[in-house]
Parts: C-alpha cells; sequence; structure tokens
C-alpha cells in the first residue's frame, strides 16, 4: 500500500503538484488520470524518488520513503517495476537482454533460467520472434511492450506505468490493460497507472485520481464516474475532449 | 551555476560513482568493453599522433640548435643535444600532455554524448527505479578502463615518438640515429617516468570523470548532448594544462 501526504513539488520555479493526497491499494489498478501537462508523470516520478517533492509525505507500507537514505531506497526501489512514458530503453540492449537486465543485476539466476524467464515476459506481453532487435529497431507499441516485459521482469512489489497504452492499437491497447490487471491481481502488487485513455477507465478504473492543473479535482471509480461528470464540469470537458 | 556549487557537484556525483559495484561480474564485463572502446580504437590516432610530432619535434629542435647563426657562427652545440631535448619532452610532455589532448577530443566528448544520451532518453532514470547507482554503473566502468589504458597509450605514445625522431634523423644530414638515442640516454632520468606517469593517472582521471559528470547533468535534448560533448572537450583541455602545469611547478620547478 501506497500514502501519499499533501505531496506538492515546484520545478523550475513552477508549482507542479499541490496538495496532493492519495492511497493506492495492493490488487486493483490504481489510475491517475488527467490532460496532457496536467503532473501525472511528474507524480509517478515524486513516488519513486526520481524528483523530491518539496511538501508532503509519501509511505510505502508505513515506511516514510522520502527520509530514507540512498542506499535504502535503492533497496526498496528493487521491489519497483517501472515503465516510463518513454519506454526508456537501454539502446545499446537487444530486446531481450533489456528484459534480461535487470535479472542479471539482481537475481542469482543460471542463463538457462534467465532466458527462460526473459522469453516468460516477453510471451506475456505478446511480443515474440524480436529477441535479438534493438530498440531502434522495433515500433513504438513493441517498445511499450518491451518496457512493459522488463517492468515486470524481477518479483516485484509496486507496478509504476506511465500510460501503457499511449501510441498502441485498440486491441493491444487491451491486451496490455488486461495484462496490467492480471498482473496486479495474480501478484497482489500496488500498481499505479497513468493514462488518458477512456476505455482504459471504463475497464479497469477501480480507483480512480483526476488530476486537473496538478491537484486533484476528483476520485472514484468507474461505477460512479459518469454521475461524478454530471457535477464536475473539468472532468466533464476532460472525457469530452478524449474522443 | 557559478564555479564552487559546479565543483561541489562534481563532488557528489564522484561521491556516488565511487561506491562499490552492485554486480562484479557486469562491471567487470562492461569494463573490458569500456577498454576497448578508449584503448583500442584510440591506438591508431595515438599512434600517428606521437610519430609524427616526434619527427616534428625532431627536426624542429635540429634546426634550432644546429643552425649555425650570425652570432655563433660556428657550431657550439654537440649533435646529440637535439636527442636530449627530444627525448626529455617526449617523456614529460608531448606524451602524456597532447595524446590526453587528443584523448580529450576523442573519448571525452564520445562518453559526455553517450551518458547524455542516456540521461535525456531517461535510461539513467530507468537504472535509478531498478534500485541501480545509476552515477556508479556508468561512470565507474568508464573511469577505471581509462586509468588503465590511457597510461597504457601514454607508454606507447612515448616509444611512438621517439621512432618517428628516428626516421627523421634519416632524413637529414645535420643528425644520426646514434646522436639521437646518445642524446636521451644521457639524460634519462627515471624521475621522468615517473612524472608520467602521475601526468598520465591524472589526466586520464580528468578526461574520464569530467566527461562522465558533464553527461550525467545533461538536460534537454539531442542539441544539449552535442553540447555537452563540446563542453567536456573545452574543460577537459583547460584542467589537463593547468595540472600540467601544477604537476611541472611541483616536481620541476627551480
Ligand atoms: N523537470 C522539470 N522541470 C520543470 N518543469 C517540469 C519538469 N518536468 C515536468 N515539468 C512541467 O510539469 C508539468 C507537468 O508535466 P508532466 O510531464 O507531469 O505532464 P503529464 O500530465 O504527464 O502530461 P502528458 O500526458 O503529456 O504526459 C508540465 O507543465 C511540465 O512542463
Ligand atoms: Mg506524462
Amino acid at each position: 500500500m501506497i500514502t501519499v501526504e499533501s505531496v506538492g513539488i515546484t520545478l523550475g520555479g513552477r508549482k507542479i503538484l499541490t496538495n496532493i493526497n492519495a492511497t493506492f491499494h495492493p490488487g486493483v489498478p490504481n489510475l491517475v488520470i488527467g490532460a496532457s501537462g496536467s503532473g501525472k508523470s511528474v507524480f509517478l516520478k515524486c513516488l519513486v524518488g526520481l524528483l523530491t517533492p518539496q511538501e508532503g509525505k509519501i509511505l510505502y507500507d508505513e515506511q516514510d520513503f522520502l527520509s530514507l537514505e540512498y542506499d535504502q531506497k535503492q533497496e526498496l526501489r528493487k521491489q519497483i517495476g517501472m515503465l516510463f512514458q518513454n519506454n526508456a530503453l537501454f539502446d545499446s540492449l537487444t530486446v531481450e537482454e533489456n528484459v534480461e537486465f535487470p535479472l542479471k543485476m539482481f537475481s542469482d539466476m543460471s542463463k538457462e533460467e534467465r532466458k527462460h524467464r526473459v522469453n516468460e515476459c516477453l510471451a506475456k506481453v505478446n511480443l515474440v520472434n524480436s529477441n535479438h532487435k534493438f530498440p531502434s529497431e522495433i515500433s513504438g507499441g513493441m517498445k511499450k511492450r518491451v518496457g512493459i516485459a522488463r517492468a515486470i521482469a524481477l518479483p516485484i512489489k509496486y507496478l509504476y506505468c506511465d500510460e501503457p497504452n499511449s501510441g498502441l492499437d485498440p486491441l493491444t491497447s487491451r491486451v496490455i490493460d488486461e495484462l496490467i490487471l492480471q498482473i496486479t491481481t495474480d501478484l497482489n502488487i500496488t500498481t499505479v497507472i497513468n493514462s488518458h485513455d477512456m476505455k482504459t477507465v471504463n475497464d479497469i478504473g477501480e480507483n480512480i485520481i483526476f488530476i486537473y492543473q496538478g491537484q486533484k479535482w476528483w476520485e472514484g471509480n468507474k461505477s460512479i464516474l459518469s454521475s461524478a461528470r454530471e457535477e464536475n464540469p473539468e472532468l466533464d470537458n476532460f472525457f469530452r475532449a478524449s474522443f | 551555476m557559478n564555479f564552487f556549487t559546479e565543483i561541489g557537484r562534481f563532488m557528489i556525483f564522484m561521491k556516488y560513482v565511487m561506491k562499490r559495484p552492485q554486480k562484479w561480474s557486469v562491471f567487470w564485463k562492461i569494463t573490458f568493453r569500456e577498454m576497448h572502446n578508449i584503448g583500442i580504437e584510440s591506438l591508431l590516432v595515438v599512434t600517428l599522433i606521437a610519430f609524427f610530432l616526434g619527427a616534428v619535434t625532431t627536426i624542429q629542435t635540429a634546426n634550432q640548435l644546429l643552425t649555425p647563426s650570425d652570432l655563433f657562427p660556428t657550431q657550439l652545440i654537440p649533435k646529440f643535444v637535439v636527442g636530449s631535448v627530444v627525448s626529455t619532452s617526449a617523456i614529460l610532455e608531448l606524451a602524456p600532455t597532447i595524446t590526453c589532448l587528443v584523448l580529450a577530443g576523442k573519448v571525452g566528448a564520445n562518453i559526455a554524448s553517450e551518458i547524455g544520451n542516456k540521461k535525456i532518453s531517461e535510461q539513467i532514470d530507468a537504472y535509478e527505479v531498478m534500485g541501480i547507482n545509476s552515477a556508479s554503473f556508468v561512470a565507474l566502468p568508464k573511469i577505471v578502463a581509462g586509468l588503465i589504458m590511457i597510461p597504457s597509450l601514454i607508454i606507447a605514445a612515448n616509444f611512438l615518438l621517439m621512432t618517428g625522431g628516428a626516421v627523421a634523423t634519416k632524413f637529414t644530414s645535420a643528425l644520426s640515429f646514434d646522436d639521437l638515442i646518445e642524446g636521451a640516454r644521457m639524460v634519462f632520468h627515471p624521475e621522468y617516468v615517473q612524472i608520467m606517469m602521475i601526468k598520465s593517472f591524472i589526466f586520464a582521471f580528468i578526461i574520464t570523470s569530467l566527461s562522465s559528470y558533464q553527461g550525467y547533468y545533461t538536460e534537454g535534448g539531442a542539441l544539449e548532448v552535442g553540447a555537452a560533448g563540446t563542453y567536456a572537450v573545452t574543460r577537459i583541455c583547460i584542467f589537463i594544462l593547468f595540472f600540467d602545469l601544477v604537476i611541472a611547478q611541483i616536481f620541476l620547478g627551480l
């Protein structure tokens, strides 16, 4: 479980996030939605410590993340898998080596075991026969899937996905949504997904946070969404604009 | 950012870089690859430069010392002195400093843009989120490889400089190969080799650590990656020459 308490961050003299409160439970997908530039990526980066908020607290199962020493943070991060918005694949490594990389660094698996695990992860994201290609040689959607495969290669407790299906065709988008849902429930991990995909919200929106201009504007789930839209013009506009 | 905050940031960067590698097998594998990139890939350019530099220095030194002038109409300086001057310059200055200025352009720019590219494409962030100390992971193998390979290149450059000088004596009647070698023998001090090695290690560290630092703090896009490369080279050259002066004054200043 992750608890976010009154987090605020200023970057380059501009307040990007203000007073964000949220609780993310394991086993259900948590969605962060909002327009482009609203601060979703910044929020995820705060959660993993790539950016340090000036205000507030972030608790990983009661552990105060922001007050940890660097080494302790690194220890915790070994349990985190993250899919970056622009994938951040290692461009000097092949698809296979990208997925194998965290295994090489942090597991005691033998070469065969690693290979097996890599193929298992790549099969999970429906990516076969591209093992030996480099990131520059595969499509945007394929890169996304490699990114997910790499994020789930090790046994993780927390999964962050920054727009996992932007740039994917609708069919693959659903596959990815399904996959993230399945990983989340099967492994009972805490998953936070940034998205502005309406379909994703309707499919897996069990816990939704809507960020508007750096603030938490609305919180709820897919079943109360339509009624909330009637009384929340910003939320309504956001969904209107996505179609 | 002013000079002193930048020094501070460099120190903090080095504090993270100097941590124990998280997986030795991976570390050595990358280090060997870097040794190839830094050392073997630079061998040709270092060879050419050292050879020509040795030849040119010999020709010019001979010209300056052995040409009779109006003031000294007859030959006052023994020929072997040319060999002494050339070999001493080679050991003390040409091999370590010129080689490293060339490597600043080749190796330094390369490291800065490689790490800079990793930074702007968030690969550095990806390492961090996995729990990898990214500063150490990307920079330490390069620094270690540099500390092994650059001094080796400089030792090689020293021999190549003298080879260039030796070849140059074949094209002149003013100086013979034996003069050159005799002169070199006469002034050879083991301390000179020590000074050369001290310079080599310091310059190797400057080249690899400054360029890694410059790349690691790149912000922006492709344009900034290019700028990081240029910036790294300029700074490395300035620091190399500054430390060259400091070392010369400490060990050789009268
Ligand atoms: N390192 C930074 N320094 C300064 N400003 C930043 C930084 N990173 C992001 N911002 C600013 O923060 C705001 C929110 O950016 P963010 O990337 O979080 O948006 P987002 O909600 O993820 O949008 P998108 O859906 O397009 O990905 C933007 O206005 C951006 O310019
Ligand atoms: Mg974003």
